[in-house]
């Protein structure tokens, strides 16, 4: 490997791209050979490294100074100062201090607060995720390795049983146990399935890990292969996810040309390959049934379960299917065994969880930290308060099939189990920060807005109660509601929770409860008094 | 009859390159409706015809399929299509203010096209840029930040 004397990389998410990244970039390029250095410097486009407010970042090794954001105006100064006479230009340096030692990595608890554990997204941004030699020299395959020539699959589930895995897509399954299941399935035929159609409203952590560190999730579903005993293997990406496909696209191809995929891996019986399948555009593929469904080129209506995926998946045989982030833990888990991994977060679910923080705070981002911290931490310490000094309001949790949290409930620890005893949900990681000036029943028809259009249709339940939910909602919006829509609310909710087939139904009337649990005043206000009190809701066809 | 679709692409022609290229089986159904959306526009009736002759799938199936996926259409879409986010995080940051901006711009509501042709207007759910909300796509390009009276100068820039 050629030695260079600085590193520098630009982030190439989309929020930096339409930033302006590559004019950055080729600027970069040009100031570079100007000065002369193009043999010193070694310049790379790197994936998302979560600070999206200061995007497009530079970050410049080994004095690993994050620049943000960055103009291609800026950038004649930048390699001017910074790289021919190695002075830091900190006029230009990104705003938040504890970044600056490195890619938001900080390995321990600063004080009592809770620092951010990059563990999932320990290598996103920091490797070129289009180079399977960066993803080798970071730890990359060595868990593989390790798993098929030393290990048993029983020892592998049993590895990820001790560690706590539990399954980062919202429902919190314990990963060991469901790769225990498919192993234990009877059939000569099975498949593994990286269910990677991350749509969620404001979650794009999946989205960062396949653009910044795709390496790692083929990694880990070539291990689930050998664990439950499967020769194929399906990445369910997203359709709109365009980036994230072709680099997952070119990094199986250098999988394949390395023998981390394909016949004989590591020189044993082992065969596995990998197939990449773009989704075309539908949330309810997230559902597991649903998303087997649209491989096999169907609707995605989920399924009826039981009988799950487990036994009877694609094509009715065996089928693991795991989220992006949940096999993202894998090959850490195994390299460096449960004990390690359960020294992060709570003992009932241990780890770390990726959330994206977004809504009226003064940061928007994404963070990795463990398991457990509270809402008041997040919106403290990595949201960097509220916006324009504002009030906290509620939160909502998990996209659309997440919960409103209220301020009440901010001190509780965000693991699975405190949420669930608090009658709360967890979700897939997006935390809406919401401020005093949001209306709770604005808020909530705009979820249900969103579940009436993504319903698959298969359920009455589900298809007829989110359209009448929503069509209650907007007359309580504007002004024509009636108390009793209100306990027809409820039944709504009540319906959907226990009547509907999938989860999408089950959680879509999760937020009806909530803001009756929690915010029937301002609810009932709209009907009583035929007043919005932040003011958001037309009433009478009119704003306030 | 060779129906032609966009920039004269001969149908028949840009469905069998994509069943060339995937196979002509129902599991790469998927993949093979979505290339042939994204040459022509949208699915006409001729490409499904020919898509059902060259899988062995029946029709009814086709169309069952092409109508549930968002990105898929059987309808003629304009030349431009704008996605507008209308999910929550978007819709706090002010989405709602920079939607009514463009509807009135544009003089029609979801889901419709310009008279001429130009504009189409769709809502679409989340496509993780939550970032830089309030977020809208026009094509392939992704507007974010946008604000109600940026909007006039964001579709100007498209002919």
């Amino acid at each position: 490997m050629k030695a260079f004397r600085s590193m520098v990389l630009v982030s190439s998410d989309p929020t930096s791209i339409e930033r302006g990244a590559k004019d950055v970039f080729q600027a970069l390029q040009a100031e570079i050979s100007a000065f002369g250095l193009e043999n010193e410097i070694s310049l790379t486009m790197v994936g998302d490294v979560g600070r999206h407010d200061a995007a497009p970042l530079v970050i410049v090794y080994p004095e690993a100074v994050i620049y943000g954001p960055v103009k291609k105006e800026d950038v004649h100064y930048l390699v001017e100062e910074h790289l021919y006479k190695g002075r830091i230009a900190s006029s230009f340096q990104a705003p938040v201090k504890e970044l600056s030692g490195k890619i938001a990595w900080l390995s321990s608890r600063k004080g009592t607060l809770p620092a951010e554990q990059r563990i999932v997204l320990e290598r996103a941004g920091v490797i070129d995720p289009n180079s399977i030699d960066d993803y080798i020299i970071h730890d990359g395959y060595q868990a593989l390795a390790k798993a098929v020539t030393e290990m048993t699959p029983e020892e592998i589930y049993t590895t990820l049983e001790k560690s706590g895995l539990r399954g980062r897509g919202g429902a919190g399954f314990p990963t060991g146990t469901k790769w225990k299941f498919v192993h234990k399935a009877q059939g000569d035929k099975k498949f593994v399935i990286c269910n990677a159609d991350e749509s969620e409203p404001g979650t794009f952590k999946d989205r960062l890990i396949l653009e910044g560190d795709p390496h790692s999730i083929i990694e880990a579903l070539a291990i689930a292969a050998y664990t439950v005993g499967a020769d194929e293997g399906y990445l369910y990406i997203r359709g709109e996810y365009s980036i994230a496909q072709e680099r997952v696209m070119i990094a199986i191809a250098q999988a394949k040309e390395m023998g981390f995929l394909g016949k004989n891996i590591f020189g044993t019986k082992f065969n596995f390959d990998l197939h990449v399948h773009s989704g075309a555009g539908a949330y309810i593929c997230g559902e597991e049934t649903a998303l087997i469904e649209s491989i096999e080129g169907k609707r995605g209506e989920p399924r009826a379960r039981p009988p799950y995926p487990t036994t009877h998946g694609l094509w009715g045989k065996p089928t693991l299917v795991n989220n992006v982030e949940t096999l993202a833990n894998v090959a850490p888990i195994i390299r460096n065994g449960p004990d390690w991994y359960r020294s992060f977060g709570p003992a009932s679910s241990p780890g770390t969880k990726v959330y994206t923080i977004l809504g009226n705070v003064n940061m928007t981002g994404l963070i990795e930290v463990p398991m457990g911290i509270t809402l008041r931490e997040v919106i403290a310490i990595y949201g960097k308060g509220m916006k324009n000094g504002k009030t906290f309001k509620l939160a909502q949790t998990g996209g659309s099939s997440g919960s409103i949290i209220p301020a009440s409930l901010q001190d509780t620890p965000m693991d699975f189990d405190s949420f669930a005893k608090a009658g709360v949900a967890l979700g897939s990681g997006a935390l809406l920060i919401c401020d005093e000036d949001t209306c709770v029943v604005d808020l909530t028809k705009v979820l249900l807005n969103f579940f009436r259009k993504e319903s698959c249709g298969k359920c009455n339940p589900c298809r007829i109660g989110n359209q009448r939910a929503y069509e209650i909602l907007t007359n309580i919006s504007e002004g024509t509601g009636k108390i009793k829509d209100l306990d027809d609310l409820m039944v709504l909710s009540d319906n959907l929770y226990q009547l509907s087939n999938c989860g999408l139904g089950q959680t879509a009337g999760a937020p009806i409860r909530d803001i009756l649990n929690y915010f029937r005043a301002e609810v009932e206000a709209h009907i009583r008094l035929k007043v919005c009190p932040t003011g958001i809701c037309p009433m009478s066809g009119k704003r306030i | 009859m060779a129906g032609n679709g966009k920039d004269g692409k001969v149908v028949a022609n840009v469905v069998k390159a994509a069943v060339d290229r995937y196979g002509a089986s129902q599991d790469e159904l998927i993949p093979i409706l979505n290339e042939v959306n994204r040459e022509i526009g949208y699915l006409p009736g001729e490409a499904l015809n020919e898509i059902s002759r060259l899988l062995r799938v029946p029709k009814s199936h086709l169309f069952s399929v092409a109508s549930f996926y968002r990105m898929l259409s059987t309808k003629p879409r304009g030349k431009h299509v704008i996605q507008f986010c209308e999910s929550a995080p978007c819709h706090v940051a002010g989405g709602r203010e920079v939607w009514i901006a463009v509807k009135e711009y544009l003089n029609i509501d979801e889901d419709q096209t310009t008279p001429d042709g130009k504009w189409t207007l769709l809502t679409t759910s989340c496509l993780g840029v939550c970032g830089v909300g309030p977020v809208m796509v026009i094509d392939d390009d992704i507007y974010g930040n946008v604000e109600p009276s940026q909007v006039p100068s964001i579709l100007e820039k498209y002919h």
